[in-house]
């Protein structure tokens, strides 16, 4: 079993958190969304996995590389 | 009408910026609001006072009728100047400005009201003779009485559009008739599907469309005077990247049909103030077709200042408080041709994505005959929460050509690090020969996608 972190690829809002601990995902499904300059932009999970830890909340700002969620893959 | 000493400018960056400067040549006082994120930024520090209005998200602040009202209070301001965006087309925050006591400067909110129902602005602009894309009725899901003579009538090609959709969504074209019930029946049940409304219209489709639009300027008592045209064909997710007037390759007489169509608009519902009639144009027959009006001074009005040497918003102010008799149309004039780019925080190499950031270096560029409107300066921070433009940069030139290298090379001295920015991509837009020779249509930057990333990819 490895951990794999889920990072987002731009600054933005979290605003919405879709994704459970102990869901199980498919590759490229969103684990949460992100809202940057009026634009809903999803971040999603590299490869199949079970979220292991959801690292941000609701209304945080997050910046370019930063890691929100890890998988267990 | 009331008089203006004190304006409260309820918006943020560059157009807030705008405003002021104009405030400040009239000698009327200006009061700027901010979010908790626009603390350290320019308009703040420009207006005459400012005052914080709530937290970043801009439905906690700048979206806050309530705050804006208290401010306004709290300050002495006699007047409200929206911007654009947030709520300058909201008639229900027009109405609670004039109810106030204050003086709303913009349109009567009524036209706010009418021309924001899309349906209704359609009726308005067919009872004032502007032709509007030639479409039929709705057909509720299930039902197909008439749709092959509706078809018929318009011609094909044509779009087969979901009622209760938009931005391209829920939207098929069809380019022969014996396809046109599959399609129909298809979209019906997608629209009923995703937007809860199998409603379809059917609407000519025009394979290749430039957006051309007529700045005009009404004065409240049934007179106004159109401020020529822009042509803002180069857009990228529906969104303007560059503006430029006169249209390059439009014949005078289509020029002159969609100028006088546009005052007429604004003649038959007693306009008031600044606003924008946009036509979409057939690149190749040049029939032109109301889209849509907007009531509200515009991102790319900057275009018409420097081909006119008129201050629109100084205009605005004037007919508010009385000091702005009506134009006649042979007042105005136009010199020469501009050209404005957008300069936004993202990335064109990843789909256009938002780049916020901090401005490390933020040097625009300055020359004769180039303006440049900015929101930020060097050290200041784009943050997440507001829409990604950081400038605007307009070229004025004796012609297109002159115009369209002194913009390049604008843009190639324009110092900007710490974001990602579009400069390296708006400069190619505006070294593409298809754009130097003139040839636009809202299809370009897709059509020629690869070609314009080239040189971002490369630098």
């Amino acid at each position: 079993m490895a951990l794999v972190d889920v990072k987002t690829e731009i600054t933005g809002n979290v605003w919405k958190i879709v994704a459970k601990v102990g869901d199980q995902v498919e590759e490229d499904i969103p684990i949460l969304i992100l809202e940057s300059m009026k634009m809903e932009i999803p971040v999603s999970a590299p490869e199949a996995g079970r979220v292991q830890a959801i690292l941000v909340e609701e209304g945080q700002v997050v910046s370019e590389g930063s890691v929100v969620a890890r998988l267990e893959v | 009408m009331a008089p203006v000493t004190k304006v409260l400018v309820a918006n943020r960056g560059e157009i807030a910026r705008r405003v002021v400067a104009s405030c400040r040549r009239l000698g009327v006082g200006s009061v700027a609001v901010y979010s908790e994120a626009d603390a350290p930024l320019a308009h703040v520090a420009e207006a005459d006072e400012a005052h914080p209005i709530g937290p970043p998200r801009a439905q906690e602040s700048y979206l806050r009728v309530d705050r804006l009202l208290e401010v306004a209070a709290q300050s002495g301001a006699d007047a409200v100047h929206p911007g654009y965006g947030f709520l300058s087309e909201n008639a229900a925050f027009a109405e609670a400005v004039e109810r106030a006591g204050l003086t709303w400067i913009g349109p009567r909110p009524e036209s706010i009201r009418d021309m924001g129902d899309k349906q209704l602005a359609r009726e308005i602009a067919l009872r004032a003779d502007v032709p509007v894309v030639p479409g039929s009725r709705r057909f509720e899901q299930g039902d197909l009485r008439g749709l092959d003579d509706a078809a018929a009538a318009i011609g094909y090609p044509l779009l087969v559009k979901a009622a209760a959709g938009g931005g391209g969504i829920g939207m098929r074209r069809v380019d022969r008739s014996e396809q046109l019930a599959d399609i129909a029946v298809a979209t019906q049940s997608m629209a009923a599907k995703a937007f809860g409304n199998g409603a379809i219209f059917l609407e000519r489709y025009i394979p290749k469309a430039r957006h051309v639009e007529i700045q005009v300027f009404g004065f409240g008592n049934g007179e106004a005077v159109h401020l020529f045209e822009r042509d803002c064909s180069l857009q990228r997710r529906f969104q303007k990247v560059i503006e430029e007037s006169p249209a390059p390759k439009l014949p005078q007489e289509a020029r002159d049909r969609m100028s006088a169509a546009a005052v007429a608009l604004c003649r038959a519902t007693h306009y008031r103030s600044a606003g924008t009639v946009e036509f979409v144009v057939d690149a190749d027959s040049f029939a032109f077709y109301f889209l849509e009006m907007n009531t509200r001074i515009q991102v790319e009005h900057p275009v018409t200042e420097m081909i006119t040497g008129l201050d629109l918003i100084a205009m605005q102010i004037d007919l508010a408080r009385d000091r702005l008799l009506p134009l006649p149309q042979d007042a105005v004039s136009r010199k020469g041709h501009a050209i404005e780019a957008r300069l936004y925080a993202e990335n064109p190499a990843k789909n256009f994505m938002p780049s916020p950031g901090r401005l490390e270096r933020f040097r625009p560029p300055q020359a004769d005959r180039i303006r440049v409107d900015a929101g930020y300066r060097e050290g200041e921070t784009i943050t997440p929460f507001y829409d990604p433009m950081v400038a605007k940069v307009i070229a004025h030139g004796s012609t297109r050509e002159e115009a369209r290298r002194s913009l390049i090379g604008a843009l190639k001295a324009f110092e900007i690090e710490g974001i990602r920015s579009n400069r390296d991509f708006l400069i190619a837009c505006l070294a593409d020969e298809t754009f130097a020779a003139g040839d636009v249509s809202t299809d370009f930057i897709d059509r020629r996608r690869a070609h314009l990333l080239e040189p971002v990819a490369a630098g």
